[in-house]
């Protein structure tokens, strides 16, 4: 009987997709890919078709390619619907339809949720609309930065010194403009790193020529009579002067259109099962809506089972993979997704990658380089096993740090290593912020239960 | 009777053409470990991308305490250990330095520029062969392009090339572990002297340069104007022995190599005359199938490691069998096969990790551009022996002669 | 042609860089910077590249003569105002 159904909806299903980025494209891809020959509709809220994000903080800022043009290569032939430049506004799940923003509908048999993160705006909304004032996101984004920044601005101001705020910092330095970054915690990349290497990371930013202000917030950005951004200003009560700024505090989770559909949507994603599968808001995992990519919270068999949300590209690819299997197979050849969460950055010509979750991480050891030199390899430890590491222009040895978390190795690491130095000798604190405190993306989010986000009212019912 | 150990027969010369059957019997025992003094020996696909990459492998020389550890010591010689034998710090260090007479992002077109060159040598060489139907192949072509290569590159002059010549083959034949077991210590002494001689001979050329710098590697490196400031001098000559040495074996056998690969399978000659793009895949999959540098015999681990449950004590010999890797049926579909056409060409042919091949990029535009060439331009060309008769080195493995007939030149 | 790169993948062996320096470019010692609308004029050296990466981290659509033709689309609107979150 269900398999006579994975048949059908194999061979004449409907599958729709929401959200027409990285993961929408590389399911759909792989829909194809396995076999689906029914009807493929992929609805994006922006009008282009996939595109590459990560460029755009990086190659793009330094004219190295187009705002306009990292669209994203196909794998294979589609042969999809595109329905661009239409949000999904709406869900419903026993009728089995997607509501679109234009008030046109959707039929699906099975759908993917991949409607991602936005950046998180700055918080005043007469502030956010004054000119000069940047997020960057989207390929728009990216244009009209790109486009103010060659227009002959001289300082820019960054707030926030996530990976993303740190890569513009980056090439805005290399443009040769003035540059000040202002981050509440008390060095770049704290979030995700720790601030063991986010002290590295603060000397890139010194070094380079950044004017990094630390363990600050931004009170106000103020415009002048047209309506420009001119300054901005601290807690510390100083007032730097800008004609850009970049506001890069992170991301929020596209779920909004979903509230009210009874889907288990909330502003730290939906919650899925290992396999994908959207639970409700009751819990219960749903059969025919399944999720990728940074939307998504899954529970990960290498870290505890932890629920854990990913804004990672390799993530979105993976997941999208997994999903797109999993909604055309039969439920014995269903398979979880175990990717190894592993991210990169590019910064000041230093290239730092990572694999494993760092902020599980309590303890730090330097095993092969210096952080003095800004080459090394750093592993983290939690309760006396790897859990992550991270690397600065040392990515060949990466692999096997992979390994040793995939084996949940011990940590310290006693043994030998080439080019071990003093400071590797022995395990520091990892330092990571306080967990409940808001950090800046890529950000993985252990999120087990949270009574913040109880949504069902219990009502004893009356016999 | 008990027959030679597996390891004694891959090096055994009479094994030379076809040391295939051998390693697949090697896959057999994933860590073989034959009897004291001999290596340990890794063969599996991920078994050597793992150890490649793993921090507790050591390629200097001064860790390797185990019996029948490396005698070619580097103080008798003079010069320094290059990059190759030594680990992180001072490998990166060197061979960053190195990089930034070399590629990106210091000299980043250095090696894109010499194509047009590469196009002109490989046309001056096969416009040798006119009026003749048969030529060595090695020596009339598969030798001297990577030799004037290497010296436009470095800025030796190629007319020194027979000097020098007789420094490098005692050298290279050094690398080779049987000859230098069985060839006693006077052998050892030779080789030595050759690398001595040969540092003499490039220490007269950085002088030079240093005074009047040209556009050539001896010149940057000389002047070390990257971040990580200069190399000693004789920093550069180990660095400029091992360059000259490397830029002329490992590439020659590869085009020869390849050359035996394509007449033995004359479809892709054939399709390689039509399509010259098909050079590029060629290439991936020789590196996969016939890899000019067969194991790499030099490292050793700095703590006991353990590997398919064999545990390898500290300080042992561990060699990699690029070449039996690259065959590994759990790693590659049809391993045995020639098959350019494969989608999936991620050989071990140039190694993997911070030790990967210096030279790759020029080794795969030259083999690129004159297997596309040799199968334009050679009217027929066929084989005289099959197999063609082999150089002794079991490391740097390939053909010391290959004599081609043909019927004629196309233009 | 469209380029994407797997930078989890990349390990910094700049091959790509050294073969298609026009496309790819390393900024630093091991990151990659590169363009993810090549030029057709840069057809030959990405097909290089993309061969010799070491990883096969390379993706590129339109490498071959004959690439799938642009995807058709179906626009339905203007683009959409950003949302507030409501």
């Amino acid at each position: 009987m269900a398999a006579d159904y994975v048949d059908w909806l194999r061979r004449e299903g409907r599958i729709v997709i929401v959200g027409a980025s990285l993961a929408g494209l590389r399911a759909a891809e792989t829909l194809r890919e396995e076999g689906f020959t029914g009807s493929l509709t992929l609805i994006g809220d922006e009008p282009y078709e996939p595109y590459d994000r990560p460029p755009l903080s990086k190659s793009v800022l330094l004219g190295k390619a187009s705002p306009e043009h990292t669209e994203l290569p196909r794998r294979r032939e589609l042969d999809a619907e595109w329905r661009l430049g239409v949000p999904a506004a709406g869900l419903d799940l026993t009728g089995k339809r997607v509501l679109l923003a234009d008030g046109e509908e959707v039929d699906y048999d099975r759908l993917l949720i991949a409607t991602g993160v936005r950046a998180r705006p700055w918080p005043v909304p007469e502030e956010a609309e004054l000119d000069g004032v940047f997020v960057l996101r989207t390929r728009d984004d990216a244009t009209a930065l790109t486009e103010k920044l060659r227009a002959g601005a001289r300082r820019v101001v960054v707030i926030g010194a996530g990976f993303a705020g740190s890569e513009v910092a980056s090439a805005c330095r290399e443009m040769g403009l003035e540059v000040t970054v202002a981050e509440r915690a008390g060095a770049p990349l704290v979030g995700a790193l720790g601030g063991v290497i986010g002290a590295v990371a603060a000397e890139l930013h010194l070094e380079n020529g950044v004017d990094l202000r630390t363990r600050v917030t931004v009170t106000a950005l103020e415009g002048d009579a047209m309506g420009r951004v001119r300054a901005v200003h601290l807690s510390d009560e100083s007032v730097v002067e800008a004609d850009v700024v970049v506001v890069s505090l992170g991301s929020m989770r596209n779920t909004e259109w979903l509230s009210g559909s009874g889907l288990g949507a909330g502003p730290r994603g939906i919650a899925s099962d290992a396999g994908c599968r959207a639970f409700d808001f009751r819990g219960i995992v749903t059969d025919d809506v399944f999720v990728a990519g940074d939307v998504a919270r899954s529970p990960h068999a290498l870290f505890g089972y932890q629920f854990l949300s990913l804004e990672h590209w390799g993530n979105a690819v993976a997941q999208a993979e997994t999903a797109a299997h999993n909604m055309i197979c039969p439920a014995s050849d269903r398979r979880p997704h175990m990717w190894m969460p592993a991210f990169w950055s590019s910064q000041f010509g230093v290239n730092i990658k990572s694999v494993g979750v760092p902020p599980m991480g309590d303890e730090l050891m330097i095993i092969q380089g210096s952080t003095a030199e800004r080459r090394f390899v750093g592993v983290y430890g939690f309760k006396g096993r790897v859990v992550a590491a991270v690397t600065f222009d040392n990515a060949r040895w990466l692999e096997y740090c992979q390994r040793q978390i995939e084996q949940g190795a011990p940590f310290p690491v006693e043994y030998p290593t080439v080019d071990r130095r003093p400071e590797g000798r022995q395990p520091v604190a990892a330092d990571f912020p306080d967990p409940s405190l808001p950090t800046h993306g890529p950000t993985v989010t252990l999120s087990g239960y949270s009574p913040a986000d109880r949504r069902l009212v219990f009502t004893p019912g009356h016999h | 009777m008990t027959q030679p150990s597996l390891v004694a027969r891959i090096t055994d010369f009479a094994n030379r053409a076809d040391p295939y059957p051998l390693y697949a019997e090697l896959r057999r025992t994933p860590v073989l470990h034959e009897e004291e003094g001999e290596p340990y020996v890794i063969s599996s696909y991920w078994d050597i991308e793992s150890l490649l990459h793993d921090p507790r492998i050591s390629s200097d020389a001064a860790n390797m305490t185990a019996a029948g550890a490396d005698e070619l010591q580097s103080e008798s010689t003079g010069l320094p250990p290059s990059f190759i034998r030594l680990d992180p710090p001072e490998h990166d260090r060197l061979r960053r330095i190195a990089n930034s007479a070399f590629g990106p992002p210091h000299e980043p077109r250095r090696v894109d520029d010499m194509r047009g060159e590469l196009h002109t040598i490989v046309t001056e060489l096969i416009d040798g062969f006119a009026g003749r139907t048969e030529v060595d192949l090695v020596d009339q072509f598969a030798y001297p392009f990577p030799v004037t290569v290497i010296c436009r590159l470095l800025g030796v002059p190629r007319e020194d090339e027979p000097r020098f010549r007789s420094w490098v083959d005692p050298l290279v034949a050094s690398l080779d572990p049987e000859t230098r077991q069985s060839a006693g210590p006077e052998f050892v002494q030779a080789a030595q002297e050759a690398r001595t001689q040969l540092g003499m001979y490039l220490a007269g050329l950085v002088e030079e340069r240093s005074k009047d710098p040209r556009d050539d590697m001896l010149s940057d490196l000389a002047a070390g104007k990257g971040p990580d400031g200069a190399m000693t001098m004789m920093e550069v000559l180990s660095t400029a022995v091992l360059l000259l040495i490397a830029g002329h074996e490992t590439t020659v056998n590869l085009i020869t190599n390849g050359m035996l690969t394509l007449l033995r399978h004359p479809e892709y000659l054939q399709r390689l005359r039509e399509d010259p793009e098909l050079a590029v895949n060629i290439v991936e999959e020789l590196l996969r199938y016939e890899p000019p540098v067969q194991l790499v015999p030099q490292r050793t681990c700095i703590t006991d490691i353990e590997v398919r449950g064999v545990t390898i004590p500290k300080g042992s010999r561990i060699w990699l069998m690029l070449a039996a890797g690259n065959r590994d049926p759990e790693r590659f579909k049809d391993p045995e096969r020639f098959d350019p056409d494969r989608d999936d060409l991620q050989h071990l042919g140039f190694g993997s990790g911070i030790h990967s091949c210096f030279g790759a990029p020029v080794a795969r535009l030259e083999t690129q551009i004159a297997l596309a060439e040799l199968a334009r331009r050679l009217q027929d060309p066929r084989l005289v022996a099959d197999p063609p008769p082999y150089r002794p080195n079991a490391v740097l493995r390939g053909p010391r002669h290959l004599t081609v007939t043909f019927d004629g030149l196309n233009p | 042609m469209r380029i994407v790169v797997d930078l989890n993948k990349c390990q910094g062996y700049a091959q790509c860089a050294f073969l298609a320096p026009d496309v790819f470019t390393m900024h630093g010692e091991e990151a990659l910077l590169y363009d993810p609308r090549a030029a057709d004029e840069h057809r030959d050296a990405v097909a290089r590249a993309a061969a010799a990466c070491p990883v096969q981290a390379i993706t590129v659509e339109g490498l071959h003569q004959g690439a799938p033709a642009e995807p058709e689309q179906v626009l339905t609107g203007a683009p959409w105002e950003p949302r507030d979150g409501r």
